[in-house]
């Protein structure tokens, strides 16, 4: 068991760095040298180009460039935001400060939704609450996140702010109605989150329910005479909710696109606004930081997915896991 | 090896009838094949039904729903309906040349590597492994974003960005057809590779590639709005993504024009629903046995589950 955990570390220390490199190179082989675009960029001229390629050495052989990006990488260094002359680290920390919250709500929202109705639906199999929930679930799923988005904000934005973290006009406030008035802003976007999310864990948590039932121990619980609503309860949930717990560290990649389009529905300043500000503004060192962010946070929770999997279910343990 | 027109016929009648047959017994397949077929032919026709084209002023700027505009008019006094017609043929042509090059890429590479083993497929596989891994929205917005936003663009990042779960099918499928006794058998009477591949394994997963194809042209519809929200497609052409777009950016929302807001959206609903289903429907087709699962074929379904766990 060691050892697959060393294997699959390594194996995601591999992915970090291909995609780190992937990175890089994507943008030094963009068409046009990086300061090239400066020409979009306010107050740019040809002489701070010149100055900004020597400064970047992008003058330089393209290896020589590629090595000097890991090393500034390692030491923590992702560049200057060509917008607001700050380090691009400190601007992520910030945005990802506030991403965090209102995602982690969103999820925990569809966590919720999708595992009652996921649950209610494999236990009723074939029946029209099967029908009903497993129909809603497709339904929101084949629906654009920025639509559903929309949507709410055309039904609920006389009731609930329709943009933005905090209200400006708060005078003086004290923690307590900051930390009211935050939330209040992170209703609308959450919502959409959880609503962009829940419908593949019904269907997978669904799919999982069934599966279980058909397991012997549950046919010996129902022998010994146990109504079939304690047996879901007691015996089929913690096994059949297994792979839902697998698939929230695995659907980060799908959270990262959500999060980007409802942040710019919503105005929310997260990473997601932060990466679609920077193309506007064509801030390309915001550009690959932001970039880099996600990449690593989705290699890391898939990482993360694994393990737990391991770790809650002695089965795949043993046999060494399922690859 | 040769055939007789006649058993051709024959045969294909045959197929046609199994077909038909397979649509009556699964209403679902039916449905979806229907409704993707009728859009395509009304997008088509965009130009007999709305000859005027998209983006004519024809009245008020967010004039309600009426009789003669049936779902109204946009912030610029266009027929929201006219503008869905149109908007459909790029919505669709996206859907469909991007769902292709992500079939084609995804069917070789799976195919590729599921026949023939080896270091070729730990090379493909790894290759796979980083694309199954990095998030695709952000990868494809500053493709966009660096590379430009021409509509030929947009179809190539989304078809080049898609493949990597076809790729796993597919090679899942490849791997346990070539050890079939009809593949071993064709091989050792001398078939060649390339006759193997295209004659023996082909044919067993074409019903996974006519699946993917479905779910891939959903995808693809999907990631076009979302590319067009983000102001990352040629925004000189109408689409349904550009329509949502467009609702957001020139406030459809505050002007309370939920007739501009709503058509788009449910369009790509009903698009990416009616492939979700059919995909499935199909993937159902090819492997019955994932209907009857509750009959107790507990090991099938764990081998099936470990090989879709990606």
């Amino acid at each position: 068991m060691g050892s697959a955990i060393v294997r699959r570390i390594l194996s995601a220390a591999v992915l970090v760095w291909a995609a780190i490199t992937f990175n890089f190179f994507l943008f030094r082989l963009a068409p046009g040298n990086p300061t090239a675009q400066l020409s979009r960029v306010p107050q740019g001229s040809v002489a701070l180009q010149e100055q900004l390629n020597r400064e970047f050495g992008l003058d330089r052989p393209i290896l020589v460039q590629y090595f000097r990006y890991l090393e500034q990488l390692g030491q923590g260094n992702l560049g200057v935001s060509f917008v607001n002359k700050q380090p691009v680290r400190g601007n992520l920390v910030d945005a990802i400060g506030n991403t965090l919250p209102m995602v982690m709500l969103g999820v925990l929202l569809a966590i919720v939704i999708g595992i009652t109705l996921g649950v209610l639906a494999g236990a009723h199999r074939g029946g029209p609450l099967d029908h009903a929930s497993v129909g809603f679930a497709t339904f929101m799923y084949s629906l654009p996140a920025q639509w559903i988005g929309l949507v709410l904000l055309f039904l609920l934005s006389g009731w609930l702010p329709a943009g933005g973290m905090t209200d400006e006009f708060l005078i003086d406030p004290s923690l307590g109605e900051r930390i009211a008035d935050v939330a209040v802003h992170m209703i609308l976007p959450s919502l959409t989150m959880a609503l962009v999310m829940f419908g593949q864990y019904v269907l997978v948590t669904r799919s999982s329910v069934v599966e279980t039932l058909s397991d012997d121990y549950v046919l010996t619980a129902r022998a010994k005479g146990f109504g079939a609503g304690y047996v879901v309860r007691r015996h089929v949930l913690r096994n059949a909710l297994l792979p839902t717990v697998a698939l929230i560290g695995l659907s980060v990649g799908a959270m990262v696109g959500g999060a980007i389009l409802v942040e710019v529905v919503f105005s929310w300043p997260g990473i997601g606004r932060t990466i679609y500000d920077s193309i506007v503004a064509r801030d390309y060192p915001m550009m690959q930081g932001a970039f880099l962010v996600f990449t690593v946070s989705v290699v890391l929770s898939n990482l993360l997915a694994d393990a737990t999997y391991g770790l809650l279910d002695p089965r795949v343990r043993r046999m060494g896991g399922a690859r | 090896m040769t055939e007789s027109h006649g058993a051709r016929t024959a045969r294909g009648a045959r197929r046609g009838k199994a077909l038909w047959r397979g649509a009556r017994r699964n209403p679902g397949f039916a449905l979806g094949l229907a409704v993707l077929l009728a859009l395509g032919v009304i997008a088509a026709l965009a130009p007999l039904i709305f000859p005027a084209g998209s983006g004519l002023q024809v009245g008020e700027s967010y004039a309600a729903p009426s009789g003669e505009h049936l779902l109204g008019l946009d912030d610029g006094g266009a027929d929201v309906l006219a503008e869905l017609t149109w908007g459909a043929r790029i919505s669709l042509l996206v859907g469909v040349c991007a769902g292709a090059i992500t079939v084609l890429v995804g069917g070789l590479v799976g195919l590729l590597s599921g026949y023939f083993g080896g270091w070729l497929e730990q090379m493909l596989m790894r290759v796979t492994d980083f694309f199954l891994v990095i998030p695709v929205l952000p990868v494809m917005i500053i493709i966009a974003a660096l590379y430009g936003t021409h509509l030929v663009n947009t179809i190539l990042i989304i078809g080049l960005l898609s493949w990597q779960s076809t790729a796993r099918v597919v090679r899942a499928q490849a791997k346990s057809v070539r050890e079939r006794l009809f593949v071993r058998r064709a091989r050792a009477m001398g078939s060649s590779h390339a006759r193997t591949l295209i004659r023996h394994v082909l044919p067993q997963v074409g019903p996974l590639l006519a699946a993917s194809t479905a779910l891939a042209i959903g995808h693809a519809i999907f990631f076009e709005a979302a590319l067009r929200f983000l102001g990352l497609a040629d925004s000189n052409t109408t689409s349904w993504g550009q329509m949502i777009a467009d609702a957001f950016q020139r406030g459809a929302t505050n002007a309370g024009a939920w007739w501009v807001l709503l058509p788009p959206g449910l369009a790509i609903g009903l698009v990416v629903l009616m492939t979700t289903v059919l995909g499935r429907r199909l993937e159902q087709h090819m492997n019955p046995r994932l209907e009857v699962s509750h009959l107790g074929l507990r090991s099938f379904r764990r081998q099936h589950a470990a090989g879709r766990s990606r």
